[in-house]
């Protein structure tokens, strides 16, 4: 009975000490909050920006700029459409080739790798997102295009028969819709790669070991017990490479073909909206056309924030599953 | 509390990035005040040209120039704004951006000429190939597909053309080398007018790629190819180059001289109260290459500070007397003698009646 308010006193004493030295942690809780909160900040800032500019083209054209594949400056006409086509198919072939090879390395890499090869590799995998994109840009022209033209393209069209179908059918020329979603998909690859070998690396020693204790093999320890309890993390990392897809620019432009054409075959030349925006801002002195401009980059903006809100309810749904 | 807090930091985080936004553009101008005496800004094409300038000029006399070559749309935009001191274009301002210009009347003063040449990849080809411009104008239509069509063959006898397909790559990018090449399409071939000239326009065939080098790159790795290059670029990179009728009925190869003969013939009937805002493609004149054109710096003829305003007088006229003959080195076409004075008479114009 007599302990309870000495203890309690006690406690107070040492409360009030904390509160004393606390003016550090204020500091640091005030720090931490600003950065917090510059990033929304900014993020709001520069959606503000981007739709305020956007608008003239919006209320002008209305919904033809999505519709429309009828881009021409001259006579006053902004359909988009074609590019935001480009930036979906261009993003999506690249996911198709990116995601299986990245969770193949990243498996290899959390399973399978002797722990000597394990840095090496997971090394060079990550080298790849330091390259700067122009980069990638100038390997597409002078190798990869060449490649895909003088090989890669007569071998699915011709060899495989493939050209039977609307997808790889029609001529060679090189840039395509197909150079851009390979060279994405190199760009994103260590993306999905990187997250996905931490997460499997993440995966408790347990779970493995009580897959292998109830007799699986290797493959369906991993397939029934690491993978899932992992997948919440992976699919994060799939998203994160597809937001590096959509986004990029530069390698794009070198070479996709930039023909603002809605074409259903990979070997046609495309358009995507980064593309569009990034080859005709600096020379763009019209009052419409920049606004046009600005709302394919609105148009962007909102497509991103679409896939970061899929993403999210993805993970939240799979991490759910797992729950229950 | 805590909803106050986040208000204020909303608030903080605002107006911070206002400041930056201000401090950052401050900076620009008021650099010009510092270590830099004049600002420019626009044309990538004449670049490498203006920076020689540029640098002899400051050693000369020790006024620095900084030139931003963001592109002829960026300079117009931001001489139009008074950020810079002058612009540099590759096409003549519109009346509608001559409008929009904040500070009065700009004008036009011609610097140097470029040109803008037809290259191909076909490599049975020795001499350079002839063309004209309705021949031109239906191939990069895609009207004409094959390179052994009628109407080429027909332009090169004894030649002996492939029957392979011919890939159009036109610059995907906005440029003014893409204004000249369908500036001088539309005047000279009936068949683009339905196109139209610009810096970009909606190309009815073909590859885009962004920048002389994507395309001489396009054209140069695909059999078959055929783009436009500026003259310089494919001089410097050794690039097959097509001849092309001039108006006078010949076959001419772009070349420096070439380029200046086309800006003499327009010269000569030029108006005194000019404001040379003018074309030269498919100019008259038996030597004249046919797709060229002039490159020019934009000032405001009301310059609002004398002190500035005179440095750049002084700097134009310099360039006008002393940087032309340097022209040549680097590729590009001086002004025709007999333009220079008229050029020299219209900066004589430009006053300081806008200073405070």
């Amino acid at each position: 009975m007599t302990a309870v308010p000495a203890q309690a006193a006690s406690t107070d004493r040492r409360r009030l000490k904390v509160h004393e030295t606390a003016i550090g942690d204020r500091i640091y809780e005030i720090v931490t909050t600003f950065c917090a909160l510059v990033v929304p900040a900014l993020v709001i800032a520069i959606a503000i920006t981007i739709f305020a500019g956007a608008w003239p083209a919006f209320s002008k054209l209305g919904l033809s700029i999505v519709t429309s594949s009828d881009w021409d400056v001259n006579a006053g006409k902004f359909g988009a459409a074609p590019a935001i086509f480009g930036t979906l198919v261009s993003s999506a072939v690249a996911l198709i080739i990116a995601t299986p090879l990245a969770i193949g390395v990243a498996i290899f890499l959390s399973e399978f790798s002797p722990t000597w090869l394990r840095q090496p590799i997971g090394f060079l995998v990550d080298l790849l997102a330091a390259v700067p994109s122009v980069v990638y840009g100038l390997w597409g022209i002078f190798v990869l295009v060449p490649m895909l033209r003088e090989h890669v393209m007569p071998f699915l069209r011709d060899t495989l028969h493939l050209g039977a179908t609307p997808f790889f059918s029609g001529p060679a020329y090189g840039p395509s819709m197909l150079a851009a979603g390979v060279i994405l998909a190199i760009m994103a690859l260590p993306y999905i790669s990187s997250v996905s070998r931490e997460v499997l690396l993440a995966v408790p020693r347990s779970q493995r070991e009580a897959a292998l204790a109830l007799g699986a093999t290797r493959w369906e320890m991993i397939r029934d017990a690491v993978v899932p309890y992992a997948k919440s993390g992976i699919i994060g990392g799939i998203m994160l490479g597809l937001g590096r897809a959509l986004g990029e620019t530069m390698a794009v432009t070198m070479v996709i073909g930039n023909r603002p054409e809605i074409s259903a075959s990979l070997f046609a030349p495309g358009y995507t909206m980064a593309s569009l925006i990034a080859n005709q801002f600096s020379e763009a002195t019209s009052d419409l056309h920049l606004s046009a401009l600005t709302a394919v980059g609105a148009i962007l903006f909102v497509i991103t924030l679409i896939v970061n809100a899929v993403a999210r309810w993805l993970v939240w749904q799979v991490s759910r599953d797992r729950a229950v | 509390m805590k909803a106050l807090k986040l208000a204020v930091f909303v608030l903080f985080a605002v107006a911070c990035a206002k400041e930056g936004n201000n401090s950052s553009t401050a900076s620009s101008t008021s650099s010009s005040s510092g270590s830099v005496d004049l600002t420019g800004a626009g044309a990538t094409f004449p670049y490498p040209l203006y920076s020689k300038w540029f640098d002899e000029y400051a050693k000369l006399t020790g006024v620095k120039i900084n030139y931003q070559s963001i592109g002829s749309g960026g300079g117009i935009r931001q001489l139009s704004e008074g950020t810079v001191d002058f612009g540099a274009s590759d096409s003549p301002m519109s009346d509608a951006e001559l409008a929009k210009a904040k500070f009065g009347p700009i004008l036009h003063i011609p610097t140097v000429l470029g040109a803008v040449v037809i290259t191909y990849n076909v490599p049975a080809l020795s001499a350079p190939l002839n063309l004209t411009a309705p021949v031109i104008a239906d191939i990069f239509a895609g009207k004409i597909t094959k390179w052994n069509d009628a109407r080429i063959a027909s332009l090169n006898p004894g030649v002996s053309l492939p029957s392979s397909d011919i890939l159009v790559v036109h610059r995907s990018d906005g440029s003014g080398t893409t204004y000249i090449f369908t500036d001088y399409l539309t005047a000279a071939a009936p068949s683009w007018k339905a196109i139209g000239k610009g810096k970009e326009v909606s190309w009815p065939a073909g590859l885009g790629a962004k920048g002389n080098e994507g395309v001489a790159g396009q054209v140069k790795q695909t059999p078959g190819a055929i783009g436009y290059v500026e003259l310089a670029y494919a001089k410097q990179n050794k690039l097959p180059i097509a001849a092309v009728k001039n108006k006078a009925g010949k076959f001419v190869v772009a070349s420096v001289p070439a380029v200046t003969a086309a800006a003499a013939g327009v010269a000569k009937t030029l108006p005194a109260n000019t404001d040379f805002r003018i074309s030269v493609v498919d100019a008259p004149g038996p030597d004249a290459y046919p797709i060229s054109s002039f490159t020019w710096i934009l000032v405001y003829q009301h310059q609002r500070d004398s002190v500035k305003g005179k440095k750049l007088v002084d700097f134009l006229n310099w360039a006008l007397t002393y940087g032309e003959p340097e022209a040549p080195t680097l590729d590009y076409a001086p002004l025709p003698s007999e333009m220079t004075p008229k050029v020299k008479a219209k900066v004589a114009t430009i006053d300081f009646a806008g200073a405070k």
